[in-house]
């Protein structure tokens, strides 16, 4: 008994540090957002609240309380509060699988794993969530008495269920690899340097840009589109309101960088940790893997930055043909050419470099015969017209 | 007919493979992203950092003393008659004996005072002035105003302090 509370105090602390861990990052983001969309545009960005402006997002969170709380006329108030409710809940829930560590010794033979729960079916569990999500914006946006608001969140849904195949698609490849749903598992698979952005160079491209379009931030951002929507989903909403759907925006982007660290950078892995295992033991090692994980999901946060500082936002049949006629036939391809790769090495009884070789080498093929492909294609076009 | 030879035919051409998987350009475009994001930047923090606005910016107004510390100006007018906003005024009195240090000629202003709400800042009094007294200053500017009262710089603001006197860039 006595050793089930300790583990039971220990989780509790474990998952409110997760927590407080979320929350401060989305919040700092909102203010690395800033700064580095001001650092990208030659401009040194946000300074006065405190020194380099470092109490920025404390300055912000103020003004959202302070605020005058509307809700407009006609509009359905109680699905009006609950969309982003909706959307913070369920941006703060999907964190819940992330295998943030491996086990830490608390000594008396008590094991803490780093991760909220060990779900045999982790990656579903994130899909289910992240596709609850779009309900919130979904909800505000209807409930707003809007037609903007409504246009918004009829695009943020129907971009999310496009994007949600292809993201599906290219996680079956990840599943083929490790052979288990569970995120614990799928880490464990990348120990020691087998990370499967070397297997699936093609998956992680589309993963990205899925989550991408997932999260709603440039160059999918349509949703909240202002030169055509105003403010998309959110024009009715002001005060924390509006704070919680900028937040739990910010909490999906911190989420899916540690999503896709897990599932193609190796989760907690790091180079040395063997190494730093044997020299300072257990609890050191994973300490620090548990700050890989968070600097490799930071980078990601970064990535979604700089992306979005540099692109324009797509036209909308753009975006519906990107996803459904450029993302789910890659994917496909992407699932196709995993096997593919997997039965041939195992045939050969090939290492692992044969395995990577072989899925750079299908993805360069594909490239190029698709490139040959639509030269002929506009070959024949041009003798047609000419 | 052409009327220059500046037209250009652009052709609707068909995007080229590398185009339409956009990839590269992206790539491409964060990477320029990515040098302006460790270039130097163009603004500054303003109120902590200030620019060199060069030796003719013109600036707060500054009542001249000579070499001796003996005010400039001997109250001719010559500047409230230049001033096309009518911000400047001022009365004249006579130098009395003992006052030598204080005053260079014989006549001086007793009273001097700009409107800094009509003054324009142009630089014509400065233009006007024949004992060379009053300047504007390049390198300081008039401080914001909070209250009307505050508005009219008399004397007390407008004279040149002994510990800190006003050299122009260029000026030996």
């Amino acid at each position: 008994m006595e050793i089930t509370s300790t583990l039971f105090t220990a989780k509790a602390i474990y998952v409110g540090l997760i927590f407080v861990i979320t929350l401060g990052v989305a919040a700092y983001s909102t203010y690395f957002e800033r700064v580095i969309a001001a650092f990208m545009q030659d401009r040194v960005g946000p300074d006065r609240a405190g020194p380099f402006g470092i109490l920025q997002p404390l300055a912000d969170a103020v003004k959202m309380f302070m605020k005058e709380d509307f809700i407009p006329a006609h509009s359905n108030k109680w699905l009006f509060i609950a969309g982003p409710c909706i959307s913070m809940f369920t941006a703060l829930m999907t964190s819940v699988v992330v295998p943030f560590g491996d086990k830490l010794d608390l000594g008396g033979g008590v094991m803490l794993d780093l991760q909220g729960i060990d779900v045999n079916i982790g990656i579903l569990w994130v899909f289910g969530i992240v596709s609850l999500g779009v309900y919130g914006v979904l909800i505000g946006g209807w409930a707003s008495n809007n037609k903007y608001s409504l246009l918004g969140a009829i695009r943020a849904a129907s971009q999310n269920i496009s994007y949600e195949l292809a993201m599906g698609l290219s996680i079956i490849a990840i599943l083929m690899l490790s052979g288990s749903l569970s995120t614990k598992s799928i880490v464990e698979t990348q120990q020691g340097g087998h990370w499967n952005i070397l297997y699936q160079p093609l998956g992680f491209v589309i993963f990205i840009v899925c989550a991408f379009a997932e999260c709603n931030r440039t160059p999918f951002d349509l949703p909240e589109c202002e030169t055509e929507l105003i403010g998309g989903y959110h024009t009715e909403y002001s005060s924390m309101k509006l704070g919680f759907y900028l937040f739990s925006e910010y909490i999906n982007m911190f989420i899916s960088g540690a999503v896709m660290a897990t599932l193609y950078f190796g989760g907690y892995d790091y180079p040395g940790y063997n190494f730093i295992f044997e020299k300072f033991g257990n609890n050191i090692a994973v300490l620090l893997g548990v700050g890989a994980l968070i600097g490799k999901a930071l980078f990601f946060v970064f990535v979604f930055m700089w992306v979005r500082w540099t692109l324009p936002r797509f036209r909308y049949d753009q975006l519906m043909g990107l996803g459904w006629t450029g993302l789910i036939p890659l994917s496909m391809f992407n699932v196709v050419l995993t096997g593919a790769t997997m039965l041939f090495t195992v045939n050969d009884g090939g290492s692992n470099w044969y395995t990577v070789a072989a899925s750079w080498a299908g993805v360069a093929i594909m490239i190029i015969v698709s490139a040959l492909y639509s030269q002929a294609q506009y070959k024949k076009k041009k003798l047609a017209t000419a | 007919m052409k009327l220059s030879n500046k037209t250009k035919v652009l052709e609707q051409r068909e995007l080229t493979f590398s185009e339409r998987i956009y990839l590269p350009a992206i790539l491409g475009g964060m990477g320029t992203t990515l040098k302006h994001f460790f270039s130097k930047k163009v603004t500054i923090r303003y109120p902590e950092e200030k620019r060199y606005l060069g030796p003719v910016f013109r600036g707060h107004h500054i009542l001249k003393r000579d070499e001796e510390g003996a005010e400039r100006c001997t109250a001719c007018g010559l500047c409230a008659v230049a001033c096309p906003a009518e911000a400047i005024s001022m009365v004249a009195d006579e130098r009395k004996k003992g006052e030598e240090h204080l005053y260079r000629e014989e006549k001086y202003a007793s009273v001097y005072e700009i409107n800094m709400l009509r003054c324009i800042f142009c630089g014509l009094c400065e233009e006007a002035c024949p004992k060379q007294a009053i300047y504007l200053q390049h390198d300081k500017m008039v401080p914001v105003f909070e209250d009307r009262s505050e508005v009219i710089f008399g004397k007390d603001k407008l004279v040149e302090k002994m510990d800190n006197r006003y050299l122009r860039d260029g000026w030996k």
